[in-house]
C-alpha cells in the first residue's frame, strides 16, 4: 500500500531536528506539524511570524493573526512577529533550516515547478521562489504520479520553475529519494512498495 | 505638523492623480487599508499601477478597485483568490508584474531606504530572471532587482499616536511597514490614535518620520479562510 497523505506528512516529519526553524508550505506539508512529537521545532509563516501555534478555538478567531495559507491560526509562548521584509530576510538569508513544500513537477537536477501552469492556472508564486533559493534544505512532499498516472518525477521539468536544482529530498506516496550527482538515489520505499514499482512510476534517472 | 485627518477622503485630498503608482500593505485580506481603498474608489483616480502582495478579494479590498477598472497594472505574488483579476489579467485588459513575496518586500524596503537596485538569489533559473542582469558572488549567481518609489503608500496600522508613530498587531504588520517606507506620500489608517507620549517610544514599529497623513476608523477585517479546532473533551 502507498502512503496516504497523513503517512506521507509523518515520513517527512522525520526530516525535522529538534532546535529547527522550518517553513511548511500548503497542502500536505502543513500535515506534518501534527507529526513532529516531542522535537522542539519553530515554524515559521513567511507573512511575518515565528513560533506559529494552531488554529484557534471556534469563536477565538482573529482576523489580525493568519498563516500564509491565510487561515486563522494562534500564538504560543515563544511567538514573535516581525514585517515582511524581516520575513524574507531570514528566509534569504539562510536562518530557516528547512522548507517542506508542495510540487507539481521535481526534475532528477533539483529543479522545482510548483507555481503555475501557462493558460491554466495563473496565481502566483507567492513566496515559495524566496524559500527554495534561501533555506537550507528543500524537502517536496507529493503524490508521485498526477491523475493521469503520469509521474512527476521527471528527467526534466515541463512546467515554469519555481528554482532551478534546489530540492534535496523528495517524499512521495510510493517512497523517498534524493537528488545526488548524476540523477535521484532511493532512500527507501514506502510501505509494502517495491523498489520495482517505484522505480516503474519515475521518469526521472534513477542511480 | 497636523497629521490627523477627519476621514479618509480628507487624508487622500489633493494628492492623487491618474497614473500614479501606490505602493499597499497588507497580506490576503489582513492588515489591509481597507478605508483608504474605499476612498480612493470613490475619489474615481484611474490608470493605477498598484504594487500590493496580493489583489485582494472579489468584492473586498484592492477587488474594488478592479471591479471599478481603476486598475491598469499590480505588482503582486499571489493573485489567486479573485475571479475578476484573474478574468481582466487572461483577457489582457490589465497588466500583471509577478514578483516573488521577498522580492517584492524587499524592493519596497529598499526604495524606502533609498536603494535604487539590490541582487538577490531569488528567481535565478527562472523566468522572473529574463532580462535582468546577472552577477556571481562565490560561485552564486544573482539577479538585479530594483526598489519600488511609490507616489503613495496607503498602510493600515493598529494605533499611532498623533505624529504618526505606529504599532502594527499581529501578522496585520505584513507588507505595512515596507510599503509605508517606498512611498513619497504615506498614509496610514489606524484603528486608534492616541495622544503623543502614550506609546512606550521602544515598542514604535514604524517612526513617524514615513507617515504624513492619519486617519481612525472602524475596521471590518474581514476573514479569508476561517480555520479551527473542536475543543478536547473535558
Amino acid at each position: 500500500m502507498p502512503w496516504d497523505r497523513n503517512q506521507m506528512a509523518a515520513r517527512a516529519a522525520q526530516e525535522l531536528e529538534d532546535g529547527m526553524y522550518v517553513n511548511l508550505g500548503i497542502g500536505i506539508p502543513t500535515l506534518v506539524a501534527n507529526y513532529v512529537g516531542d522535537k522542539d521545532i519553530t515554524l515559521q509563516s513567511e507573512n511575518g511570524m515565528l513560533g506559529m501555534g494552531p488554529f484557534p478555538f471556534e469563536g477565538e478567531e482573529d482576523p489580525d493573526l493568519i498563516n500564509a495559507g491565510k487561515q486563522t491560526i494562534t500564538e504560543l509562548s515563544r511567538t514573535s512577529y516581525f514585517d515582511s521584509a524581516t520575513s524574507f530576510g531570514m528566509i534569504r538569508g539562510g536562518k530557516i533550516a528547512a522548507a517542506i513544500l508542495g510540487a507539481m513537477e521535481v526534475a532528477e537536477n533539483g529543479d522545482l515547478a510548483n507555481w503555475m501552469i501557462p493558460g491554466k492556472l495563473v496565481k502566483g508564486m507567492g513566496g515559495a521562489m524566496d524559500l527554495v533559493a534561501g533555506v537550507g534544505r528543500v524537502v517536496v512532499v507529493m503524490d508521485h504520479t498526477n491523475k493521469h498516472g503520469d509521474s512527476k518525477v521527471l528527467k526534466e521539468c515541463t512546467l515554469p520553475l519555481t528554482g532551478k536544482s534546489v530540492v534535496d529530498r523528495i517524499i512521495t506516496n510510493l517512497g523517498v529519494l534524493d537528488v545526488v550527482e548524476g540523477g535521484l538515489k532511493i532512500v527507501e520505499c514506502a510501505d509494502g512498495v517495491t523498489e520495482d514499482e517505484l522505480r516503474a512510476a519515475t521518469q526521472a534517472t534513477i542511480v | 505638523m497636523k497629521k490627523v485627518y477627519g476621514s479618509a477622503a480628507e487624508a487622500l485630498d489633493g494628492i492623487l492623480h491618474d497614473g500614479m503608482l501606490i505602493a499597499a500593505g497588507g497580506f490576503g485580506l489582513c492588515g489591509i487599508p481597507e478605508l483608504l481603498i474605499d476612498a480612493l474608489v470613490e475619489s474615481g483616480v484611474k490608470d493605477l499601477t498598484v504594487a500590493s502582495n496580493n489583489a485582494g478579494v472579489d468584492e473586498f479590498g484592492l477587488g474594488k478597485l478592479l471591479t471599478t477598472r481603476q486598475i491598469k497594472k499590480m505588482m503582486s505574488s499571489y493573485v489567486g483568490e479573485n475571479a475578476e483579476f484573474m478574468r481582466q489579467y487572461l483577457s489582457g485588459e490589465l497588466e500583471l508584474e509577478f514578483n516573488p513575496q521577498g522580492t517584492l518586500a524587499e524592493r519596497m524596503r529598499a526604495g524606502g531606504a533609498g536603494i535604487p537596485g539590490f541582487y538577490t538569489k531569488t528567481g535565478v533559473g527562472t523566468v522572473i530572471a529574463e532580462g535582468k542582469e546577472v552577477k556571481s558572488w562565490n560561485g552564486q549567481d544573482y539577479i538585479l532587482e530594483e526598489g519600488i518609489f511609490a507616489d503613495l503608500s496607503i498602510v493600515k496600522a493598529w494605533k499611532a499616536d498623533d505624529t504618526g508613530n505606529l504599532i502594527f498587531r499581529k501578522t496585520a504588520r505584513n507588507f505595512n511597514p515596507p510599503a509605508a517606507m517606498c512611498g513619497k506620500i504615506c498614509v496610514a489608517e489606524v484603528e486608534e490614535i492616541v495622544p503623543r507620549g502614550s506609546l512606550d517610544p521602544d515598542l514604535i514599529h514604524l517612526p513617524g518620520i514615513y507617515v504624513h497623513r492619519l486617519v481612525q476608523g472602524e475596521h471590518e477585517k474581514r476573514i479569508e479562510q476561517r480555520t479551527v479546532r473542536k475543543r478536547e473533551e473535558a
